[in-house]
């Protein structure tokens, strides 16, 4: 593990770059493809409507693994998350149109552990919403 | 119905092995359109310190939960698939998945609790390489919502 971001460069609050990760239906189809999970709330608007939806929704697996993304593309190395948990508690809604749906991430170091790890807390949010709760990873930096 | 307590620590035979492959780690990457060298050329991720190419963290859930299918399908324990939400996802990693491994996952109920008449199921999955050694813990929570009034 080669994380590139140093353990004593950084305190509790140091923010990490936010980022905004586009979902359209395209993506979705996509994503229920790499991942095998074909449920069609993430794909049918007729299905995820008559089972009490406003519209299709992303999977909550690819919001949990676009969220990450800003954990890792700020330590350049994947393998460097110790620990990684979210709660789903509000669904992406993905209209279909050309523009779809945004998941907006921030993340900042809430705590500093033993053995270089650090806490990072996400905030995670689609149309002004958050859509997962506790949403931590831990981190071993260089 | 609220599920029966006595599965609380019920474990499940481990799955038959899954075989990582590169292509399928950069399929799923090209698909959460996360472009980490790591994920797909094994000289970045050497670089890295890992052997070949690594998973993203959130790959091996497709596999934890096609293992955990073995709770959610047992017919004893009755859980109402139809109602079921992911409630919460947790993954504690000793080391990255990465291509090349052979993964089985031993699932084992954690808890049972009924809320609101909401059945709530815990189902952690350990993973293991071929050679027994622990790669991942997951640990997937499982929200059956009550049944509507009629």
């Amino acid at each position: 593990m080669t994380a590139k971001i140093a353990y004593d460069d950084v305190e509790v609050g140091t923010e990490l770059p936010a980022q905004s990760f586009p979902v359209t239906r395209a993506t979705l189809v996509q994503y229920a493809g790499a991942s095998g999970d074909f449920n069609p709330i993430h794909w049918n608007e007729r299905f995820a409507k008559e089972v009490g939806l406003p519209d299709v929704i992303a999977h909550g697996m690819f919001t949990m693994a676009e969220a990450i993304r800003v954990v890792t593309d700020w330590t350049g190395d994947p393998g460097a998350v110790v620990e990684y948990g979210v709660r789903f508690t509000k669904p992406v809604v993905v209209p279909d149109d050309d523009k779809g749906a945004v998941i907006e991430v921030t993340g900042k170091v809430a705590a500093k552990l033993d053995d270089r790890k650090v806490r990072v807390d996400l905030t995670v949010t689609s149309a002004g919403q958050k859509v997962l709760g506790m949403s931590r990873a831990v981190v071993r930096l260089a | 119905m609220a599920l029966d307590q006595s599965f609380v620590g019920r474990s499940y035979p481990p799955t038959a092995p899954y075989e990582v492959g590169r292509e399928k780690i950069r399929e799923f990457a090209e698909a959460v359109g996360d472009a980490n060298p790591a994920y797909t050329d094994p000289e970045a991720a050497k670089a890295l310190g890992h052997p070949d190419v690594i998973a993203p963290p959130t790959f091996v859930f497709a596999i934890a939960f096609k293992a955990a299918g073995q709770v959610v399908h047992d017919p004893q324990l009755g859980l109402d698939y139809d109602r079921v939400v992911h409630g919460d996802q947790k993954f504690a990693y000793v080391r990255p998945v990465r291509a090349g491994d052979r993964l089985t996952v031993t699932s084992t109920i954690d808890a049972i609790r009924s809320m609101a008449g909401n059945d709530i199921l815990d189902v952690r999955g350990e993973v293991h390489d071929e050679a027994g050694e622990h790669v991942v813990t997951t640990w997937i929570k499982l929200v059956a919502r009550a049944a509507e009034e009629a």
